[in-house]
């Protein structure tokens, strides 16, 4: 085992050019990602927050290699693996997965369950003799707590939780170090939730896993997560450990988001708010892309756009005024 | 005599040729003016065509096969079509989850409105304007004028949500019926669109229906609350009540499960199984095979709702294990 990061990024830009008015020269582009560094290491779960259009599913694309980078560098155990062709890839894919949001469109209907765990050993493990592959098949469907008897059944046969079990299982069956879950629980009934929360739970312990995990429910980053990285318009805004971040939230957009989480015990739909949405991605404010809505923005933040730099508590925020 | 009173309510749909299966089996709900209901359950248990049965918009083959609709004393459901569609969109508005779909996309926002108020008041057209631009800057939308113009694809979808809860509000309503509308937005968008709904409804006194899975949002907007589940009514009290103490292993089950009601790092508790679907429902109590308390007389018989809960053996402290 390495010591240092599983996954890093180094001011990883991911830009999206748009098309072009007719009449216009200009070039739009749309900034998804704009210089994010972060360091994820071996067995935390790094959570990623933030609100549609932040960043938070490009983030875990680009360190899948489904998108490449603009700019920027991404690591997995030190090795350089953006830009790199298909070939080279390979043998890293099998140690990276991903699960997806919705399991009814992340599996494939026409394709039974022991086919589409049976895919990834076959495409990423080919020395696997085939009986060292149903092998391994059954036992990722046991540690996922699916029943065997499912390997020969269709996607449209199981509810929304058995799917995403399944769609979990695959992730596993090449035994990875690493897994990408962007919202993996966002499209399942309250009571399922926690049912695949407590799997994800014991396949950490159980493997190792590290996890990458994006998700916009903070009570599930508060319960679940190391360390949280909260996004805003490409950028992380501020980067704490999980436990902290909820009772000391440091950068303003974080306070705003905390505000915003409906309570059991009521009251936070009292306070005044100062409504806002995300600014527009093609042409981003100068300065600080939270400052539009900023309680506390003051000239400074209109113009100079703040680093993210590390606070007394150990804390890392983006705000000229975080302290 | 309440506003409105749902007596034993029962949807059914076509199964084959002779048979049917029941998407709603018998539920009863009360609202006094101004009240604010939450409605809560997972997909299927039957939240969704509950509101459409109180607008009589229950799609063929699927019927009202049982019950009474009771609106200001009168059963909407023997009501003429004509009659219906008077009070739909003008005394009982709603409002859906997802605004995109609500919306025409090619019709402006001005002549969406209009369309709406027009349908169900005899105004001249610059006193419709008037009161379309009045209703826009009531859900705070900025600059009201020269969003009568807009197209739906021109809003974000927090502002397009404002617009939907405007035509709601058009016709000063006196019940709304929310069907999840903030499901499809940001955690920052729906605490201003709920606030709005809350601060709306307090301050015209209307009466709400909220549907949703949100128990926090159930728990920040309501004063009373119905949980349900395969097509009943399992639970049904003071909000505030049920969330500090619930009686129905269901109710329970579903608040212990959330992440914010257990420790750090520890295993969240959780329901074993899934819903049953409609059409395959077991006998006696419907959640009979995911509960840790049934017995022998909870698989031969359906609990009535007695005492808030429908349940043989119903949490009597909070802390007791469901």
């Amino acid at each position: 085992m390495t010591t240092g990061p599983i996954i890093e990024t180094r001011g990883l830009e991911v830009r999206f050019p748009l098309p072009t008015h007719f009449l216009s020269r200009q070039k739009p582009v749309l900034h998804a990602l704009n210089g994010v560094d972060i360091a994820i290491s071996p067995g935390e779960t790094f959570c990623v927050v933030g609100e549609s259009g932040c960043g938070k599913t490009t983030l875990g694309r680009a360190i899948m290699g489904l998108l490449e980078p603009s700019a920027g560098e991404i690591l997995f155990r030190g090795q350089r693996i953006d830009g790199m062709d298909e070939t080279t890839r390979k043998p890293i894919r099998r140690d990276m997965q991903m699960v997806f949001q919705n399991p009814y469109a992340s599996l494939n209907p026409r394709r039974n369950v022991y086919e589409t765990l049976a895919e990834p050993v076959r495409h990423l493990m080919p020395e696997k003799s085939p009986a060292e592959l149903r092998q391994q098949v059954e036992e990722v469907l046991d540690a996922t707590g699916c029943d065997p008897s499912w390997q020969r059944r269709l996607p449209h046969e199981f509810s929304g939780g058995q799917r995403q079990r399944i769609a979990i299982a695959r992730a596993l069956v090449t035994n990875p170090a690493f897994i990408v879950a962007d919202e993996p629980i966002s499209a399942l009934d309250v009571s399922i939730q926690a049912q695949i929360l407590n799997l994800l739970t014991d396949l950490q312990g159980e493997r190792g896993l590290t996890y990458l995990f994006i998700t916009h429910d903070l009570s599930v980053v508060e319960h679940f997560g190391t360390r949280v990285a909260v996004m805003y318009l490409g950028a992380v805004m501020e980067l704490a450990p999980a436990e902290t971040i909820f009772d000391n939230p440091k950068h303003p957009y974080t306070r705003l988001l905390l505000d915003a989480i409906p309570k059991l015990e009521g009251g936070s739909f009292d306070k005044p708010r100062t409504p806002g949405e995300l600014p527009d991605p093609v042409n981003p404010p100068p300065g600080c892309p939270f400052a539009p809505r900023c309680p506390m923005a003051e000239d400074l933040c209109r113009r100079d756009r703040p680093r993210l730099r590390e606070l007394p508590n150990g804390t890392h925020a983006a705000c000229h005024f975080a302290e | 005599m309440p506003m409105l009173e749902v007596q034993d309510l029962h949807v059914a749909f076509p199964q084959g040729r002779k048979s049917e299966v029941e998407a709603l089996r018998g539920v009863d709900l009360t609202l006094e003016k101004g009240e604010r209901l939450g409605v809560v359950g997972e997909s299927g248990a039957g939240k969704s065509m509950l509101a459409f049965a109180i607008l009589n918009l229950i799609a063929e083959p699927g019927r009202v096969s049982k019950g009474r609709i009771m609106f200001h004393g009168q059963n909407l459901l023997d009501l003429p079509e004509r009659d219906i569609r008077a009070l739909r969109g003008n005394r009982i508005s709603m409002i859906f989850q997802d605004p995109m779909v609500t919306l025409n996309p090619v019709l402006s926002i001005g002549t969406q409105m209009m369309e709406t108020l027009r349908a169900h008041r005899r105004i001249s057209g610059a006193e419709a304007r008037a009161l379309c631009i009045a209703k826009l800057r009531e859900v705070a939308i900025p600059s009201p004028e020269s969003r009568l113009d807009a197209y739906p694809h021109e809003l974000s979808g927090g502002l397009r949500q404002r617009v939907v809860i405007a035509i709601a509000l058009l016709t000063d309503p006196e019940l709304i019926i929310a069907d999840e509308p903030t499901t499809a937005l940001d955690v920052t968008i729906q605490a201003e669109i709920m606030a709005l709904i809350l601060k709306l409804c307090r301050e015209n006194d209307v009466a709400l229906i909220l549907i949703t899975h949100d128990l926090g949002v159930v728990a920040e907007v309501t004063e009373r609350l119905m949980i349900m589940y395969a097509g009943k009514c399992v639970e049904t009290g003071a909000t505030d009540a049920i969330i500090k103490a619930p009686h129905h292993p269901y109710s329970a089950g579903l608040l212990r499960a959330l992440p914010q009601n257990a420790a750090r790092g520890t295993r969240l508790y959780q329901i074993p199984g899934s819903m049953p679907p409609i059409t395959a429902l077991p006998t006696g109590c419907a959640y009979h095979p995911r509960c840790a308390r049934a017995t022998a007389l909870c698989k031969a018989e359906i609990p009535p709702l007695e005492n808030g809960a429908a349940c043989f053996h119903p949490l009597t402290a909070p802390e007791e294990v469901p």
